[in-house]
């Protein structure tokens, strides 16, 4: 089954993906020394090695509270949008219906819409219907515009799909639920984490929608890294984009080396 | 009957959520665009004028007539070129990336997914920071090549469109990526085998079976990249050198120092109406070619 | 209908009654600023003097806090308005009246902080920091070191910066700056200046390398552009790294901006913003203050407080001599501003 596998591998593929990991992690490297930095700003030449910008942020509440918002909000609205974009893709992908397009124009809206528009209109019609400005309402927003950032994925994942398969389960299993959860799911899965994280990353970059629906105490990180332009970006954030980079990848990684070991 | 009760069904939360949350205050965005502007800044209520959308085209001259004012395509034009070079170029690299992907073991592939996001856990601004640290004359590319002798003097990429589109491609990258990868995830591999074994070269593999099969996740991928890139200026202005405005920040500074809401609010629905333009032709094209001959 | 809107505020009316009257009992304060403007450790003590507890939350710029405010967003107790952006919120009735040259440390605020355009006889708000918008130039670009102290050397440059300049974004100070140096007026609403200004910055635009308001002082300290149209406290931060930049103040006019603490409507603790304003007039708060931000502030008798650095800094602490050519920043008319917007549309299209 050697030959079989060589098949797969197109050679420029690989050199060209392993270019693109170098290009992805090159400014991050940057980035991450740069935490280490004695000097006092995120563009600065490097001024010697010192961890005193951990110190600060550790210090600085208001800049935790931010990061604690923004993980909040992130992950509240992945949630929420990934699984309101899993069932509009399900019932969008496989098949043509009268006013298709309209639903798909719909559900590609968030992305279209310039996001100060989308923000001061969101904004407006928050206080007019008397909804409280806070985390809340910043997780309200959040999840309609991740919903197509999840929604696109998961519809090229279903696209192509066998529909027999489904209708195959559905027989199996007496109910649509259980066909859906031991059949469908574990298809388009690969779709839905991929929708899943691009909605994360989404939601967690955002600054504008993010700056005009919250209200006092609701501030996220990027609004307040913004905000930092009168007197400068310091290297605390980059401390603290290099701790939220190290909380993510951690687990991921010693789960990856556990399985191999004891696979 | 069954299928269509099912189908509104699952489109219900999706509707509900983006027409509550987005129509409606669109909505109200709409009337805007139709108001007369504040003093400062904000509208007044009540005041109606098709000012806003007249601006877009025409500006007033000195004896007070309509004369054609190309400023504001100029820019739309811009930014759509620019939407489109990204889109391309994050194609370019990002389908050889997601095919490597997909065809690593199991294991590994969930991990791939994650790496190829992680970066952007970290902050847009001080992302585009270290993108300067490495870019600008002086900085840590020239100061390498030149260690390794491979050149005299500064390299000069910074504030030029190759710095631009090297920012853009960045942020953009995992949305082109991953839908690619989840398409081609799921490809029979048997189908490929069977190709091979018809005697299809590998150039032939990709063309005939890979790529059609590739179809909706690169649309998926495109559709990520092009329309929020129209709106694109943080990294533009960053890493260009801001010498030329893009849409995004026009109708910023609409809401800001300009304080010109309606206009701003005529603008975006410029955009969008030629945005949804576009989509619609897309999707008539592709209902049309996706019909059995 | 009728009897559905009526149950609802029977129900509501009872809670409504039952609501403590919150501005006297709460022990917080939502302050609405910059980031990194105030320094954490003078919050803090600010808490520890008072046991009210500051939560910040912020904007990144003027426009952005006026946009968010005049939606209907709000429930801030204190807000960092700029002078012109004062004038629009007194205009839009989203400040509060808090009365502060009646404040006990108001005795502190030097002339002419006390009685400003914007805010006549200081009805709504108290200053904080102040600065100007001149232009940084490194001294050893040039034989000799020196230049004039015109505009004319940013607009008109000499070969050795050509190429090498950095402007402001920021549509309100580069025309302004441009308007000074062809002599018009910084409100100016005629066409015909307007087109002179455009003419001008167009003429200089091939010898400016970014246009960009964001890190200016490391542009300049790494010594990544020659000049800079730069505001003075991020001058000050720039010079610390390149000791041959030199600020200069052009003698035909240099903007003068000054941030003032106000009270915006809607704020849910009146009196603990009141107590912040009057606190942060006491000399030693306003040069903590300052010697965090690397600007001046308004207030007598702090400079015993302040850094020597600052203090020994012309572009920080201005010369006797230079202080007739500060033009303080209006708010000027719609019309002003559509042409200022025209110019600008007009250079970046």
């Amino acid at each position: 089954m050697k030959g079989a596998g060589d098949l797969w591998r197109f050679r420029g593929a690989r050199a060209v993906a392993y270019a693109v990991l170098l290009y992805l992690y090159i400014p991050i490297i940057v980035l991450v020394i740069l935490s280490f930095s004695a000097g006092d700003s995120s563009l600065a030449r490097w001024e010697g090695f010192s961890t005193r910008w951990y110190g600060v942020i550790v210090e600085d509440g208001d800049m935790m509270r931010s990061v604690r918002n923004s993980l909040l909000v992130a992950l509240v609205a992945m949630t929420v949008g990934t699984a309101i974009a899993t069932m509009a893709a399900l019932a969008t992908a496989r098949t043509r219906f009268r006013g298709q397009s309209a639903v798909e124009a719909l559900i590609g809206l968030p992305l279209i819409v310039p996001d100060i528009v989308a923000a001061i209109a969101i904004l407006l019609f928050f206080v007019m219907v008397g909804i409280e400005l806070g985390v809340t309402s910043l997780m309200l927003a959040h999840s309609v515009f991740t919903i197509p950032l999840a929604y696109l994925p998961i519809r090229a994942r279903l696209e192509g799909l066998d529909p027999a398969l489904a209708e195959a389960a559905a027989d199996l299993y007496a109910n649509p639920w259980a066909s859906f959860r031991r059949v469908v799911l574990p298809l388009i899965w690969p779709g839905i984490a991929s929708g899943a994280m691009l909605a994360f990353i989404g939601s967690l970059g955002d600054v504008v929608i993010s700056y005009f629906v919250s209200g006092p105490g609701a501030t996220t990180l990027p609004v307040y890294v913004f905000s930092m332009v009168r007197v400068g970006v310091t290297p605390a954030v980059n401390a603290i984009s290099t701790l939220l980079i190290a909380a993510s990848v951690t687990p991921l990684v010693l789960s990856y080396l556990l399985g191999r070991r004891f696979r | 009957m069954r299928a269509e009760a099912r189908r509104i069904g699952l489109l219900a939360p999706a509707m509900l959520t983006i027409g509550v949350l987005l129509v409606v205050p669109l909505g109200l965005m709409a009337i805007i665009s139709t108001l007369a502007r504040g003093p400062s800044g904000g509208i007044i209520w009540g005041q109606h004028s098709l000012d806003a959308y007249v601006q877009f085209l025409f500006e007033r001259d000195l004896m007070d007539r309509l004369a054609l004012n190309t400023d504001y395509l100029r820019i739309f034009a811009r930014s759509i070129g620019l939407a489109a070079t990204t889109t391309a170029l994050t194609l370019l690299i990002g389908f050889p990336t997601a095919l490597w992907m997909a065809f690593q073991p199991p294991s590994r592939r969930t991990l791939l997914v994650f790496i190829v996001t992680v970066p952007f856990w970290t902050n847009l601004l001080v992302r585009n920071y270290a993108w300067i640290l490495l870019l600008r004359d002086g900085g840590v590319i020239d100061w390498t090549l030149l260690k390794l002798g491979l050149t005299s003097r500064p390299i000069g990429i910074m504030y030029t469109p190759l710095a631009t589109a090297i920012g853009l491609v960045y942020s953009f990258l995992p949305y082109m990526i991953l839908p690619i990868y989840v398409s081609l995830e799921k490809i029979d591999r048997r189908l490929i085998e069977a190709a091979y074994d018809l005697g299809a070269d590998r150039r032939r593999a990709l063309f005939r079976v890979i790529l059609p099969l590739a179809m909706p996740g690169l649309v998926g991928g495109a559709i990520l990249v092009f329309v929020p890139g129209l709106g694109a200026f943080i990294t533009p202005e960053l890493l260009g050198g801001a010498k030329s405005m893009m849409v995004g920040s026009l109708i910023q500074q609409q809401f800001g120092q300009a304080r010109n809401w309606p206009f701003g609010a005529a603008l975006a629905f410029v955009l969008l109406a030629l945005v949804l333009l576009a989509l619609m032709a897309h999707a008539l094209r592709y209902r049309r070619g996706a019909k059995p001959a | 209908m009728r009897r559905i809107i009526l149950a609802l505020a029977a129900s509501a009316l009872p809670s409504l009654a039952l609501a403590p009257p919150a501005a006297a009992q709460s022990k917080e304060l939502h302050l609405f600023n910059w980031s990194n403007y105030m320094p954490p450790d003078l919050l803090k003590r600010f808490e520890a003097e008072t046991g009210i507890k500051v939560t910040l939350d912020t904007y990144d710029t003027n426009e952005s806090m006026l946009a968010k405010l005049q939606a209907g967003g709000g429930g801030y107790d204190v807000v960092v308005p700029t002078g012109p952006t004062v004038q629009q919120m007194i205009r839009d009735g989203l400040l509060l009246k808090v009365d502060a040259a009646h404040m006990p440390n108001f005795k502190n605020v030097r002339k002419p902080f006390d009685n400003p355009d914007f805010d006549p006889g200081r009805a709504y708000t108290v200053p904080y920091m102040w600065g100007t918008t001149g232009i940084a130039y490194d001294s050893a670009k040039v034989p000799g070191g020196k230049i004039e102290d015109s505009w004319k050397e940013l607009f008109e440059p000499r070969k050795e910066f050509y190429g090498n300049i950095a402007m402001l974004k920021d549509m309100g100070e580069v025309f302004t700056a441009a308007a000074y140096y062809l002599g018009f007026d910084q409100c100016t609403s005629k066409p015909e200046e307007g087109q002179k200004i455009l003419e001008l910055l167009e003429k200089q635009k091939p010898a400016v390398k970014v246009y960009n308001a964001e890190g200016s002082a490391d542009r300049m300290g790494n010594g990544e552009v020659a000049m800079h149209l730069m505001w003075n406290g991020a001058f000050h931060r720039a010079h610390k790294k390149l000791k041959t930049a030199v600020y200069i103040y052009p003698r035909e006019g240099v903007n003068l901006w000054g941030d003032n603490l106000a009270v915006p409507k809607g704020a849910k603790n009146v009196e603990n913003a009141k107590l912040f304003l009057n606190w942060m007039m006491d000399p030693k708060n306003a040069a903590e203050a300052s010697n965090f931000t690397a600007y001046n502030n308004a207030i007598a008798g702090s400079d015993a407080y302040l850094d020597p650095s600052l203090r020994e800094d012309p572009a920080v602490n201005t010369p006797d001599d230079m202080v007739s050519r500060f033009r303080p920043l209006r708010d000027c008319g719609k019309a002003a501003l559509d042409l200022r917007q025209k110019v600008w549309t007009r250079l970046l299209r």
